[in-house]
């Protein structure tokens, strides 16, 4: 048997993730994200229900101020389910970019006490949020059904759009989380930077309803995602496969970049934390 | 395969203390903007942790690291551990390297025993595996059998160190880091650590052992690390490094007065404590300030602290520990509420009758209230010497660390 050698070194400044290494210690990025799964909604009433609860009651906010009192349409399909199927990526989205900008300074215990590569910390973060997903997505068959709208094959390409959503949060997840270490801003310009990125994106409204403003729109990543996700979903929508290809490009840059910066900061986060 | 496991070559770690370096806001980092434009980069303090520090440790060997607070032993723990980088040198371990900072690392009190145990197990360096075949090792160790499915939350804390120990314990590598983890719990559960750990030990594997109780230090630990302010002073066999260490404590203050302003003697204390200790000093029977106190003979610890603003709540206390650490008692002043005004306060405690037996012995002193916490795990050191005021020598067979005043009668 070849015995395992450890070689401690100052790195240099500039590094890149060790995917090797994540996957040596899948086992316990699993046991993080089984943690927060069976943490999350112990001692509440309703458990569970969490999942569904918040979407479900924002796009009935959104269906009575901004479908019914503004008259915004839903793009050929019932405002409601418009709403939802953008409101169900959107809370996936927004729940696991907060959750993994809190993450490391969350495990500062774990951090200043034992090894493991850092970085799985906020990958677990941006992971938990799917099984709500899941669970809300129950919601939006049966808001098919009641508003009888039939998928098409298109909805097969569901985890594509879910993929790009989850690295875009992991990248975004990675900037914030190493920079929330040692600014402790992030915490506070987070929910405000949620907020006004809500208005553009177009969950409350279809970015048809803006053409002039189409390519400013399309900088945000999200634009075509939330856009093709919903397309997917409801079938008869055409997928704006050009905007999805420039969210995509962006997604991967926001990673690789958040990726590079935690890696080359992570060697500090326990002087620092 | 060589027979060395663990080779430090030239390792230093430089920290910068900074004003307010814990948590810079961003409004900080612009406010300086400025200021590094016209006035160059920002000053800070340069601090060496450690200072080109070279070891080699051979395999199955159990090592103590000793050293006064700041002595840079737990940096090097931690640098061992691979929690911190060093600034410059190199490390090369050969093994499994499994490291027991702290028990109960990521503990989380929601969940139950059970799923506490698969969690640290994980967190440790446990495969899924490895924690399923040790489970009811684990479980029969710890005790806690019965409240398996209970969240941790309600245990007692002696059931949750028992229970984090027990999944550390169990913890199979070649190389283990220990850090003091043996301070907390019963006694009775102490003793079965140790046991654990001499077992450990007897094992083969290489053990790396920080503590400041060198009596267990002196029992576990074959050899012996002796750092200071980051040098690495001497290494070799405990009985040869163990006496050279307890030697150097008394020459630092053979004045009998020690200033404790220094914020370095301080562990877990508040930063802006409205009480400090600022000097202590030992008096001998004829009111001179020395370290060294005769056998048998009467003698006053004088505690000296500023409040620095009227509080009504103070409690002051002192321990006395023996040479290897062991806690022998503490004691605190008449801790009624009152009003304790702002500015000097001094506090003399007096030995009236010393049953001190020879040896040194380290005072340790506290103060807690509202808005108060000063702790100095090491602010003097008292060694008593074997002869008495008139010349008498101690028992040639004494042993123990007290000297009771008891009779004895023939019946």
């Amino acid at each position: 048997m070849s015995e395992q050698v450890t070689i401690i070194k100052p790195s240099g400044k500039l590094q890149f993730i060790n995917l090797r290494e994540i996957w040596a210690y899948r086992e316990l990025l699993f046991s993080f994200v089984k943690r927060d799964i069976q943490v999350r909604y112990r001692q509440t009433v309703i458990g569970g229900l969490w999942a569904i609860v918040q979407p479900l009651f924002t796009m009935v906010i959104f269906s009575f101020f901004f479908g019914h009192l503004a008259k915004i349409s839903g793009g050929g399909v019932p405002y409601p389910i418009f709403s939802y199927a953008g409101l169900l990526l959107w809370t996936y989205f927004t729940g696991a970019i907060t959750s993994s900008s809190a993450s490391m300074v969350a495990s500062a215990s774990l951090i200043t006490k034992v090894y493991f590569p850092r970085i799985i910390i906020p990958i677990a973060s941006t992971l938990t949020g799917l099984l709500d997903y899941a669970v809300a997505s129950i919601v939006l068959i049966g808001l098919m059904f009641y508003y009888q709208i039939m998928p098409t094959g298109q909805i097969l390409l569901v985890p594509l759009t879910l993929l790009l959503t989850w690295m875009l949060a992991m990248g975004i997840g990675f900037w914030l989380s190493a920079m929330n270490v040692k600014y402790r801003d992030i915490g506070y310009i987070l929910p405000f930077f949620i907020q006004s990125l809500l208005f553009v994106t177009p969950v409350i409204y279809p970015s048809s309803i803006a053409p002039n403003f189409k390519f400013l729109l399309s900088l945000n990543p999200m634009t075509g995602i939330i856009d093709a996700h919903r397309a997917m979903i409801l079938g008869g929508l055409p997928i704006n496969w050009v905007s999805l290809g420039i969210s995509s490009i962006l997604v991967i840059v926001i990673l690789v970049t958040g990726a590079a910066y935690f890696k080359s900061v992570e060697k500090y986060f326990a002087d620092i934390i | 395969m060589s027979d060395i496991a663990i080779k430090v070559e030239n390792v230093s770690k430089k920290y910068q203390i900074g004003e307010n370096e814990n948590f810079p806001t961003l409004r900080d980092k612009l406010m300086e903007l400025p200021n590094r434009l016209f006035k160059g980069p920002k000053k800070t303090k340069e601090f060496w942790a450690l200072k080109d520090v070279s070891f080699e440790i051979k395999k199955g060997e159990v090592v103590g690291f000793i050293g006064r607070n700041g002595a840079g032993k737990s940096t090097m723990l931690k640098i061992l551990a691979r929690i911190t980088e060093p600034t410059s040198g190199k490390i090369t371990m050969y093994g499994r390297v499994a490291s027991m900072l702290e028990v109960g690392t990521g503990f989380n009190p929601e969940l139950t025993g059970r799923e506490n145990i698969y969690l640290n197990g994980a967190i440790i360096g446990m495969t899924k595996k490895e924690i399923s075949q040790k489970f009811n090792d684990i479980v029969e160790f710890s005790g806690v059998e019965k409240f398996l499915d209970t969240p941790v939350k309600h245990y007692s804390s002696g059931m949750y160190v028992r229970l984090a120990f027990a999944v550390a314990a169990h913890l199979d590598a070649d190389i283990l880091l220990v850090d003091e983890v043996l301070a907390v719990g019963d006694a009775e559960f102490q003793k079965k650590c140790l046991g654990k750990m001499s077992d450990l030990a007897d094992s083969g594997r290489t053990v790396i052992f920080v503590s400041h109780n060198l009596g267990v230090v002196k029992d576990l630990c074959n050899k012996v690390i002796y750092m200071q302010n980051g040098t690495l002073i001497s290494h070799g066999l405990t009985a040869f490094v163990l006496p050279k260490y307890l030697k150097s404590g008394l020459s630092n203050n053979l004045d009998g007065y020690r200033s404790l302003k220094d914020l370095s003697l301080r562990r877990n204390s508040t930063e802006k404590s409205l009480f400090r200790y600022s000097g202590i000093s030992i008096l001998n029977s004829k009111g001179k300030k020395t370290t060294i106190i005769k056998l048998s003979e009467p003698f006053s610890i004088i505690i000296d602290g500023v409040l620095s603003s009227n509080v009504n709540d103070l409690k002051i206390g002192m321990n006395i520990n023996s040479q290897y650490g062991y806690p022998l008692f503490n004691t605190f002043n008449n801790y009624v509420k009152s009003t304790f005004k702002k500015g000097k306060l001094s506090y003399k405690i007096n030995f009236d009758s010393n049953i001190f037996g020879p040896g040194v012995y380290t005072v340790g002193l506290g103060a807690n209230a509202t808005g108060i916490v000063d702790w100095i795990p090491e602010a003097i050191q008292i060694s008593i010497s074997d002869t008495d005021q008139k010349g008498n020598t101690v028992n040639k067979d004494y042993d123990g660390i007290v000297i009771y005043p008891c009779s004895w009668e023939k019946i």
